[in-house]
């Protein structure tokens, strides 16, 4: 299948959404909100899951299911303040002895006004250093879009895990089309050459594992899809319960070193 | 993330660029010659132009004392990628040969006021300061080393993003880097970051944003998105000084805006505030 192929896939408004995913991984889940600062995002959510007797911290990005839902979300584009509220969440997890869980599913972080003045530049860094030191198991799945800075604040954990028809990329197709091509409509192209599909990143050595979707793609069947990234992600937290915590962040920072090192 | 090959507004500059130097940011003119005399500061609106990697290292390091490392890590071409204009490897290795650098920033250690320091600084001129993986890994082995050592880190940025042409290896060079300055914190250290005229995308989403002390220059742009994205999602005008040094440091984002004088002896005095050894 053509790479662009799977970004229509991956951007299906059809495909399991966070509620989806937070109703058949979690076998319970209460949401809690607000970064403590100035907001409680609506693009970025979570709160407390149980998955198969590990108590999580649960947090994803929300597309949204209606149209009420998508604009109050911005189409799961995460305002800085949703990526503060992902980190006072995650702390819980390392100091109450919980696991994290994240669903990464977003065109990339909001460009707005507010979302500069509040330092979106700053909390997505801040971010991903929170992340590569958190004393905590975290398994992270790459379930539709991987849209650049944007999802990675929440995707720097010690297994990711690839939806088949997920995608993930530095720079959107149409967006990489417009510069390196001056012509959006060369995205085909450029989601070619971008390598963003999920075995373009296990050969890379990105992600850990592709979760296998039912035929034609997570929409045909979202129940059965969500259930077998609910077998993913519980074997991949009953493995990683058993490494200790020292090893497991240090084996985080390993993972994340030998990206792009080849000499 | 990585959209510097987008930032064309520089082909506005008129065609009396001959005679005339131009302030790139407020288009005022002065006879050919000023502007490097003023050590590329703006007569007129005290824009602090952009740098070589070289000229700031000259003007921040103690003389004599950069002592550069990983040179030899450079650019991968793990994609074989190649767009419209041809292919990856041909324009770096074009940029190579005329900037005499491998890679987007600098990295070495030196001393700063006598402060044991590791240095990087990036270069705009070399593929608009792209964070690729060499970029990447030069930072990380040299934020290792700093622990190693017992170093002060500065780091001088100066990019539009993530470099697209290495896909989303790029991409991980945030996470890396930016674990690595957490090491270096938790180490103890000090980590001093000026975001230099540009610095955007994904280089202030990690790196770039993450000192114990943020500096910049004067009239600087540093933003996340780009402004036109910006505008476009929300069909709104922004001020002029959107994203500008001044607007962030009032935004709570920078700690200080540091003329370009100055900067060196500001850098040493905190490194000296921060008990780095001499
Ligand atoms: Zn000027």
């Amino acid at each position: 299948m053509k790479a662009i192929e799977k970004v229509r896939i991956a951007r299906d408004p059809r495909r399991p959404h966070f509620r989806e995913f937070v109703k058949y991984v979690c076998d319970d889940f209460e949401e809690l909100h607000g970064d403590r600062l100035v907001n409680d995002d609506r693009g970025l959510v979570g709160g407390l899951g149980k998955i198969g007797g590990f108590r999580c911290v649960v947090l994803g990005h929300n597309k949204g299911a209606s149209v009420e839902e998508n604009m109050e979300s911005n189409f799961g584009m995460a305002n800085p303040d949703g990526y503060r509220k992902a980190m006072r969440l995650a702390s819980l997890a390392e100091r109450l002895g919980m696991a994290v869980v994240t669903f990464v599913d977003t065109p990339g972080a909001y460009p707005g006004r507010e979302a500069e003045e509040r330092g979106q530049a700053e909390a997505i860094a801040k971010s991903l250093e929170f992340f590569s030191a958190l004393r905590a198991p975290v398994v992270v799945v790459i379930t539709g879009e991987g849209g650049s800075g944007g999802a990675l604040a929440i995707a720097v954990g010690d297994r990711i895990l690839m939806m088949e028809n997920a995608v993930y990329s530095v720079i959107s197709p149409e967006g990489c089309a417009g510069i390196l091509w001056r012509d959006g409509s060369k995205a085909p192209e450029a989601a070619e050459a971008l390598k963003i599909t999920a075995p373009d990143l296990l050969s890379l050595g990105v992600i850990d594992e592709i979760v296998k979707e039912p035929k034609g793609g997570a929409h045909k069947n979202p129940k059965s899809a969500c259930l077998a990234v609910k077998r993913s992600v519980l074997a991949q937290l009953k493995s990683l319960s058993k490494v200790p915590i020292n090893e497991l962040v240090d084996q985080r920072y390993a993972k994340f070193g030998a990206m792009g090192r080849f000499a | 993330m990585g959209w510097y090959e987008g930032k064309k507004e520089k082909s506005a500059v008129p065609p009396a660029k001959a005679l005339w130097d131009v302030c790139p940011k407020c288009m005022s003119h002065f006879p050919k010659g000023k502007w490097k005399a003023n050590g590329k500061i703006c007569p007129k609106c005290n824009y602090h132009g952009r740098l070589s990697a070289r000229e700031r290292i000259s003007m921040t390091a103690d003389e004599g004392t950069f002592e550069e490392l990983y040179s030899e890590v450079g650019y991968s071409d793990h994609l074989k990628f190649h767009d419209a204009t041809g292919d990856y490897r041909s324009k770096i290795e074009a940029v190579k040969a005329k900037t005499g650098e491998g890679e987007s920033i600098v990295v070495g250690k030196c001393a700063i006021g006598g402060h044991r320091a590791m240095l990087g600084v990036m270069d705009f001129s070399f593929m608009g300061g792209s964070l690729g993986t060499g970029t990447g890994e030069r930072i990380a082995r040299a934020v290792e080393l700093a622990v190693k050592e017992r170093r002060g880190l500065v780091i001088f940025s100066a990019s539009g993003g993530a470099r697209m042409h290495e896909g989303i290896l790029s991409l991980m060079q945030m996470a890396k880097t930016s674990a690595a300055i957490g090491r270096l914190k938790a180490a103890g250290l000090p980590y001093i970051s000026v975001l230099t005229d540009p610095t955007t995308g994904g280089v202030s989403a990690s790196y770039a944003m993450l000192g114990d002390v943020n500096l910049t220059e004067p009239r600087a742009l540093i933003g996340f998105a780009g402004r036109r994205v910006i505008e476009n999602t929300i069909k709104q005008k922004l001020p002029d000084d959107f994203q500008s040094a001044e607007y962030l440091e009032k935004h709570g984002f920078i700690d200080r805006v540091v003329e370009r004088g100055e900067m060196k002896g500001f850098i040493a005095k905190l490194l000296s505030y921060f008990g780095v050894s001499k």
